[in-house]
């Protein structure tokens, strides 16, 4: 009853969000490709183009969370409810209107389009999902940040 | 009253069979993406206050929390994303 908890005003360290998203824009730089190709090769150009689209669509929806999720825990925990809440109302209102802008453009095919962003956002969480519950387990195994791998050398 | 009635009768009169249907049909798709988005509205609300609770108690942990609450964000958000997705295809396809 006596013991106090002390919330702690911001946290500290390195903001794990960033290089989650990071890593995962480097896996779509891998995947990408492959997805762009294999749709364009069934709904051709514009299969290709919407598949584009689609992926920097979920990539920015990525970057943009970790961005806001960073920012805010620098300030306060407490801030971190209001950025996570407030930024997924905001995250899903930019990407209706990022395909309400281009719904009726020429080169937009919506089915490619819609199995993009599901897929891909789907897909690139479980790949993470993977290495990220492996270094929690095997913490020795962890990937080491390019950056002190340079320093040790 | 009864020139509201008639005004009406004759508005619907106007519509065809199948701008009613794409009305109705917008509408249900407006009311699904909707009901899709609540549902991972209150898990995300639910996962980062046991999270932020998490790292009150056990700051030294943040870390590890904040990648699986970030984690946990982005899976719950799928399911709204798939909804808007079905919301898309229905409404334009």
């Amino acid at each position: 009853m006596g013991a106090t908890m002390t919330s702690p005003t911001h946290v500290t360290g390195d903001a794990p969000e960033a290089m989650i998203a990071r890593d995962m824009v480097k896996k779509a730089a891998i995947i990408g490709p492959i997805l762009i190709i294999s749709f364009g090769f069934i709904w051709g150009v514009h299969g290709a183009l919407s598949t584009a689209y689609g992926l920097a669509i979920v990539l920015a929806n990525f970057v943009l969370a970790a961005a806001m999720l960073t920012w805010a825990g620098r300030i306060s925990p407490g801030f971190v409810m209001g950025a996570a809440l407030f930024g997924y109302l905001i995250r899903l209102s930019l990407i209706f209107l990022a395909i309400w802008l281009v719904r009726t453009a020429s080169w937009v095919e919506l089915v490619p389009l819609g199995i993009t962003i599901v897929v891909t956002h789907l897909g690139l969480l479980f790949w993470e999902m993977k290495r990220v519950s492996l270094s929690i387990a095997y913490p020795g195994l962890k990937p080491t940040p390019a950056s002190k791998e340079s320093t040790s050398k | 009253m009864s020139i509201l009635a008639q005004a009406t009768t004759a508005a619907e009169a106007a519509l065809t069979a199948a701008d009613q249907k794409s009305i109705s049909a917008a509408g249900y798709a407006g009311l699904a993406y909707g009901l899709a988005t609540l549902g991972p509205g209150i898990g995300i609300g639910y996962l980062v206050g046991q999270s932020v609770q998490a790292m009150a108690r056990q700051p030294e942990a943040a870390g590890m929390v904040r990648t699986t609450m970030f984690l946990g964000i982005a899976f719950t958000e799928a399911l709204a994303l798939i909804g808007f997705v079905v919301f898309i295809l229905l409404k334009f396809v």
